[in-house]
């Protein structure tokens, strides 16, 4: 800034350009002071000296920011286009591929608005530049992945069920609590936490679980268009991960009374991010009708190998692994198979298709996990297709209990028994808590004022919440399940149930000229 | 620490206080061994009545009966616990009596019925 001086050159390098166009923008308050400016950065007790001393390692100014994404949407576009005019949603692997398309529109699309609302907030509570430019970056990108994904996936709106509702269903229906408690709970954290819930374990250490699975996935079960957004996001989504591992260096390096704090937002989000990703593991598992790796393949390379050298790293500041690491990787071989079976129990009330696994499905399953699946899951499904043979298919009409954390049901078990659930206990003034793991419970024991709040889905259909209205649930013949859907915008016999015999499947033998009795050997 | 919040002695209002179930309050229930049911399941029930009400009216309207152990179950040996712990309920007393507050988790153990061919699902 002292530098700028009567005569500038006539072009600036890119260095001198990120400088006057990030650094410059910083000013010393006078109408205010900096600390009622910015007054969210001192509650969580991390205590930042230097603010110059945070590195953008991109150095990416506005300028070039508007030319590269501009580039990428022009790319974008044309290519969803020709996905469009060439029918491009009938070259997909089988019908069931889309279930996991209605997943990732209705889960984590809105989860990508949460993290726009996220990074714009940051953008504006931290007072070093370097850091503010960056985050409100993110918050432009997240806000275009919502568009893109939203764009690209409503050429399948045009020709399946359970997507037209999405963004009424976020805040309406049960499974989707999970990503909106998810970035909620980040979203009214201080923002030295939610940079290290998002920028760091969820871009950083997590998300190649989320963007490599999908994105093979979709490349393997021909998928074009969510293969372009994935590569259209993809060079955003590096941008975002370096954000993260600067983030908590930066934090790290600047007092080491931060150290234990942010070892304890790391041990909660690894947590958080852990369970949130169950919904990608039964994907991984159940869902792709061509597979490309199994979830504890997934988990053994993006999160054993990767995230242990990463820590490895991390360690000359004094910062371990997670909390209950080792819980995940014991569980790996059960993850996928609890939450399916969730699925497949409750699939009434979904809006989209599960079913159970074909006999090729379940020789991959025997094969990739051959200590759990044949002795604990195997059984199950058997006994599901027989009643689904006598015309029975079961569907559990009871409501799930919940975990007060994560909100999912408690469909864990026991990290050393697959065949004992585990339920955790607390008592916080007067009140009982449950929880599906230690995890969870210890998150919720830290800030149990925040968690007493939680809108838990099956609890808020007892209390009469979720229905429309004006709909009385006293009264006689109440039809509990029917005012439930409407609630939902769910409709029913369309959106939810098995894929065996949906509106869907019934679609797509039509299109491709199958006849139903093929519909396995074509997958 | 009860939360990180910028406003000192924040309180959070808690959602799922009895209050809030129009004289009902929530049950957990769980079968152990029967794994093929993902979850336990969440019912409001009205804390006056009976165990025996409970048992032989509650539950029958839940998932479970779709269970082929479900018909095979021998009620009077059946073993409940409550919280974890074993516990003799009375069947004439109600669930308040019996111990069974609002949120309360209890389970039964059905001996020698371990799931669908004996595979704990």
């Amino acid at each position: 800034m002292e530098k700028t001086t009567a005569t500038p050159p006539k072009k600036l390098g890119l260095k001198e350009k990120y400088a006057l166009m990030t650094r410059g923008l910083g000013w010393e308050p006078t109408y205010r002071g900096a600390d009622e400016l910015y007054d969210q950065i001192k509650f969580e007790g991390i205590k930042i000296h230097d603010w110059s001393k945070w590195e953008d390692p991109f150095r990416l100014t506005m300028e070039s920011y508007w030319k590269y994404q501009a580039e990428k949407e022009r790319k974008l576009y044309a290519i969803i286009d020709a996905f469009e005019q060439n029918n491009g949603h009938l070259n997909v692997s089988d019908g069931r591929y889309v279930n996991t398309l209605k997943l990732f529109l209705t889960g984590i699309t809105p989860a990508e608005y949460g993290a726009h609302r996220l990074f714009a907030m940051l953008g504006r509570q931290f007072p070093g530049v370097g850091a503010a430019i960056a985050c409100q970056m993110q918050a432009i990108d997240e806000l275009r992945h919502v568009q893109t994904q939203v764009h690209t996936i409503s050429q399948y709106n045009k020709f399946f069920s359970g997507m037209s509702e999405w963004r009424h269903m976020t805040d309406r229906v049960w499974y989707m609590s999970v990503p909106k408690s998810f970035f909620e709970d980040a979203m009214t954290a201080g923002p030295f936490e939610q940079m290290i819930a998002i920028s760091f374990s969820l871009e950083y250490l997590l998300t190649n679980l989320v963007f490599m699975p999908f994105m093979s996935a979709a490349a393997y079960n021909g998928d074009m268009a969510t293969v372009t957004f994935g590569f259209s996001s993809q060079s955003d989504e590096a941008r975002h991960m370096t954000l993260g591992l600067e983030c908590i260096k930066f934090v790290l390096e600047q007092d080491p009374a931060n150290v234990p704090i942010v070892q304890r937002y790391l041990d909660k989000w690894f947590w958080r991010g852990y369970r949130l990703l169950s919904l990608v593991s039964m994907m991984l598992d159940y869902m792709l009708p061509k597979k490309v790796m199994s979830w504890k393949e997934a988990w053994e390379i993006y999160f054993v190998q990767n995230g242990g050298s990463l820590f490895n790293d991390l360690s000359r500041y004094g910062i371990r692994m997670p909390k209950y690491w080792e819980q995940t990787v014991a569980s790996a071989d059960r993850l996928s198979h609890e939450t399916w079976n969730t699925f497949y129990n409750f699939a009434g009330a979904a809006a989209f298709h599960s079913w159970a696994p074909s006999d090729e499905d379940m020789a991959w399953l025997s094969e990739k996990y051959p200590d759990t699946f044949d002795q604990h899951y195997r059984p199950r499904f058997e006994w599901y297709r027989e009643q689904e043979a006598q015309g029975k298919r079961f569907y559990n009409n009871s409501l799930p209990m919940l975990c007060q954390t994560c909100q999912i049901p408690l469909n864990a078990s026991e990290p050393d028994d697959p065949t004992k659930t585990a339920y955790r206990e607390v008592e916080h003034e007067g009140n009982k808590y449950h929880f599906c793991s230690d995890g969870c419970r210890d998150i919720f024991c830290h800030e149990p004022e925040k968690y007493v709040q939680a809108w838990l889905p099956a609890n808020q259909v007892l209390q009469g919440n979720c229905f429309e209205p004006g709909v009385d649930p006293e009264a006689p013949g109440f039809d509990a399940a029917a005012e439930l859907f409407k609630y939902y915008r769910l409709t029913p016999g369309q959106d939810n149930g098995d894929y065996r015999g949906s509106k869907d499947e019934a679609n797509w033998l039509k299109w491709k000229g199958l006849a139903p009795a093929d519909a396995a050997e074509a997958a | 620490m009860p939360v990180i919040a910028k406003a000192p002695g924040y309180k959070g209002d808690v959602r799922d206080r009895v209050e809030n179930y129009r004289g009902k309050q929530l049950l957990y229930v769980g079968w152990d061994d029967h794994m093929m049911f993902p979850a336990p399941i969440a019912l409001a029930v009205r804390p006056e009545m009976s165990f025996g009400e409970f048992v032989n009216e509650v539950l029958p309207a839940t998932a479970y009966p779709a269970h082929p152990d479900w018909a095979r179950i021998d009620w009077s040996r059946v073993e409940w616990l409550r919280s974890g712990e074993r516990f003799t309920p009375d069947a004439d007393k109600s669930l308040a009596d019996n111990g069974i507050g609002h949120k309360a988790v209890i389970r039964l153990r059905t001996p020698g019925l371990e799931g669908l061919r004996g595979t704990r699902n």
